[in-house]
This record gives C-alpha cells, structure tokens and sequence, in this order.
C-alpha cells in the first residue's frame, strides 16, 4: 500500500507510524539540498503559500520560509499585528479572503487550540499546524524524531524524558504522539502545577524528581517554561525553579549514560537548563533546528499536489467536494 | 480480460556486458581521455551503470574516474499529477561540475523528460563545459528534442510497451527485457 499524507498536517495524534516515517524518509534527501550552492529545488515552483502567524515566532516562522524558499514557492507573510486581524477579521474570513487570492498552502501559528483542524476543514488549501494553543506542534516534534534518530540511528526502545513545562507546552504533546506511535517509551517530569491531569492516559510515565528522570532516560528534551502563558502562582521563581529543576552538569554527571540533551527553544539559559549543558557536547539543540528546515520541506512537499483530484479540481476552478 | 504479455530478452548479461564496455571504449573516446570527466548516474539504475562504466574506463586507461549519482525528483514537470509521492533518492555531486565534462548516465531513454530535468538540476551544480548524454537503451518515442551521444542498444516500441532493465546489484541478474 502507498502511503499518503492528505491535505492536513494538524497533528501526530491522527497520523499512523508508516506516514511518520514517510515524512522522515523524505526529509533525508531534502537535508542534502541545504549543503548545495544552489539551496534550490523546483519542486513547489509556482506555488504560492502564506504564512499565518497569530503569535510571537523567530525559529518556526524562518524555518517554515526557508523550506518553502529552498523548494521554489512563493510565499508571503501575514502577522496578526498590523493586519485585519486587528481590526476584528475572523480567522475563516481571512482566510478565505487569502483564498480567494488564489493561494496554496497556509502555515498557521494561532493561540487556540484546534485553530488548524477548524481552519483545514473550511478551506481547500492544504493547511499546516505550526503550532495551536496546547494543542500540537507538528513540525517540531517530527524534527525532534529527525533528531533522535540520526543521533541514535533508531527510536523504537529509546527512553525519552519531557522535561518541564507540559502542562502549557504543544511540543510535549505532539512529541507524545510521535514517539509513542514510534515505539518509544515516554516519560514527563516536572512539578505537579506544571503537569496536565490524566497525563498517565497518553501512555507515559511521570518522574516527580528530575534525578529519577535523569537515572531513567537516553534522550532528555527539556521544555521551555512558557512564562508568557502562565498566570501566577505555578511555580514559586525562577531560581527556585533552577534549583528543583535546572538541568545542570552536576545532575547529568549521575547519570552511568551520556544522556542526549534537546530543546525546542528558545532557550531560558539559568532556568530550566544550564547553559553548560546547551552548549555541552552531548547537545543536539543545534542540529534540531538543522533538521527542522529539511522536515518542513518533506511536508511541504508531500502535501502539495498530494491529491490529485484536488489539483483537478482546482484546475477547473472549483472546490472537491 | 487484459491481453497476456509478451517478454522478450533485449539483452542477456553476456550481451549486456558487452554493449557496456563497447559504451565504456566511446565515452573515452567523447571526452578525449579521462582529464575532465565526469560520470553522472540517474537514480536509480543509471547509478549501477555509471559505476560500471567508469570502473572500465579506469582499468583501460589506468586513472580515477570521479563518478556522482542524481536524483531528478524534485525537477520534475509532473509532480502535480503523481498521486502518491515517489522516495527521492540520494544526490552526490563527487566535484564541482565547473569546467568539467558531464557525462549523464541513465538506463533508459524514452520521452527524454527524465534528462531535461536532469540538465536543469546540473546546472545549479555548476557550469559544466559539457554535458553528453549515454544510455544503455534507447526506446524512441521522444517528446523533448534530446538525443543521447552513446547508446547500448536502440529498440522501436510502442507507448504500451516497457523496456525492463534488470542490474546485478539492485536485481540480482543482469538483464534487460521488453515487454508488450
């Protein structure tokens, strides 16, 4: 059977393990078209994409247009300050407006959770999730498998440790999904205010005290504590949290393996990690984001024209259904 | 009920191998020597003959034949029709192409979009002096003005027919079989 990713790409939950590794397949070869002179390929010529951004985004925005740069697609970039969004527009109208602009693909960042399930079932354009509420980050969690796999050269066995922040982290969620479906045992760890009620449902483990998880784990993906969500009172300060939390040289040196230290960023330096530690030798911080270019361009990829009788469609200037 | 098919032998290995060193004996020969060339294998079986042909030339003329392989999926002009998406195979470009002599090596020569998008993506590698073009069999059937510079064997067919190239390394026996 042929596999086949559809028009969406909202989330790891609903996805099998053969289109995951579909998508990390496809992102070997497109690691290979960033080393060229030319970081360019035809594939998306004459595509056009918008890049809709509802909240704060340096890495996942750049990356995002790197991708579609380095395959050919014109894009544009739309921030909810300084466009109609501020004026009151609904996410559907906007996007319909975009659409009938005749685009492709929208790569929607939006604080709600299930904005890109809810915009992908309004729309004809494919739609990609770079990140919606508390819901799923996608792309992130694909490159954080990327990741693990290249450096471990498989994830089927692996034992991964969220470290953090999961109670207001997409990462953490869609990382759940990706590398349970991928065969991996998971585990979270961090403070009983920052972890969602039911976490154990996912099929995970918990660690109240970081030095279990670190006893535990082959693959630490620490999370950033997203002060900008919280209202006060989750943890007591930021030293405090460092201290209980941080995860530091003196706490990995217990550890009889060389623990692979990731973190989806950006970086709170002195707080949930030690900075000896983002910039020690067992770090792939750097090599994520790497991958995350080569990632969003399998996706990109793989769901452009993926439907034909879409593209039919479009071509006669109708919808598909 | 579909018509039964039809499968004739093009080339056993013995004849397969020996239209490989005549082509290995005429790429010399196009380049003038060794100096500058370059062998280019198309993914994925034209990666197997590109390796053969140039380890010939290396045994006959006693040098190092820098060898590369592409993949010419994402310079495709029918991505849009293709359902499912083909695996993109490996790109590895040995050199810089600059001043080199290409020389582009693919199993089969059909409608010739294969090497048209093959010439667009080497150029983004460079501005190779020039660039041939060799296959093992030529069907006809062009619909792009491209002709290849050396060929192991020419057949006439019809858009029905498919010209089956088997190669020890991927198949397991050398063969190459047209079935209509």
């Amino acid at each position: 059977m042929t596999v086949n990713l559809g028009k969406d790409l909202t989330g790891l939950e609903h996805l099998t393990p053969e289109q995951i590794r579909l998508i990390l397949d496809t992102a070997e070869p497109f690691k290979e078209v960033s080393e060229r002179p030319i970081k360019k390929v035809p594939a998306l010529r004459g595509k056009t994409i918008v890049n809709l951004f509802f909240e704060a985004s340096t890495r996942t925005r750049i990356s995002f247009e790197f991708a579609e740069k380095r395959l050919s697609a014109d894009t544009v970039n739309v921030a909810a300050t300084g466009s109609s969004v501020s004026k009151g527009e609904t996410l559907v109208d906007t996007a319909k407006n975009l659409e009938a602009m005749r685009i492709d693909m929208v790569v929607i960042r939006h604080p709600s959770s299930g904005a890109a399930g809810f915009l992908g079932q309004r729309i004809r354009s494919n739609v990609i999730n770079a990140g919606d509420g508390k819901h799923e980050h996608p792309t992130q969690a694909l490159l954080d498998l990327l990741t693990i796999r290249d450096k471990h050269g498989k994830i089927a066995g692996l034992k991964v440790c969220l470290v953090g922040d999961v109670l207001h982290s997409r990462v953490a969620r869609s990382n759940i999904w990706g590398l349970t479906k991928l065969g991996a045992q998971v585990a979270v760890c961090g403070p009983y205010t920052l972890m969602p009620r039911g976490i154990e449902e996912l099929g995970v483990q918990f660690f109240p005290r970081i030095e279990e998880a670190i006893e535990w784990a082959d693959v630490l993906n620490i999370l950033r504590l997203q002060l900008e969500r919280m209202e006060k009172g989750f943890i007591p300060s930021l030293r405090e949290y460092y201290r209980v939390w941080g995860v530091t040289p003196e706490r990995l040196e217990r550890s009889p393996r060389a623990i692979t230290i990731m973190h989806p960023g950006p970086m709170n330096r002195g707080v949930e990690i030690d900075s000896r530690v983002a910039d020690g030798p067992h770090s792939v911080i750097l090599d994520q984001v790497t991958n995350g270019v080569a990632v969003r361009m399998a996706v990109l990829y793989l769901l452009a024209g993926g439907r034909p009788e879409l593209a039919d469609a479009a071509k006669r200037g109708g919808g598909a259904e | 009920m579909p018509p039964k098919s039809e499968r004739t032998i093009l080339l056993d290995a013995r004849a397969m191998s020996r239209a490989l060193q005549r082509m290995a004996v005429e790429v010399a020969e196009l380049a003038h020597g060794t100096a500058d060339l370059v062998l280019i294998g198309i993914q994925r079986r034209g990666v197997e003959l590109a390796e053969r042909i140039a380890k010939m030339i290396e045994k006959d003329e006693g040098v190092a034949v820098p060898r590369g392989a592409l993949d010419i999926t994402l310079y495709r002009d029918d991505l849009e029709t293709v359902g499912p998406k083909p695996v993109i195979g490996e790109t590895r470009l040995p050199v810089d192409l600059t001043g080199k002599h290409a020389v582009i090596v693919d199993d089969v020569l059909y409608t010739g979009r294969t090497v048209r998008a093959a010439l667009d993506e080497l150029a983004d590698f460079g501005r190779p002096k020039r660039i041939s073009l060799c296959v093992l069999v030529d069907r006809g059937g062009r619909e792009l003005p491209i002709q290849a510079d050396v060929v192991g064997k020419v057949v006439k067919t019809g858009p029905g027919d498919r010209v089956e190239v088997q190669v020890e390394e991927l198949d397991g026996s050398d063969q190459v079989d047209l079935v209509r």
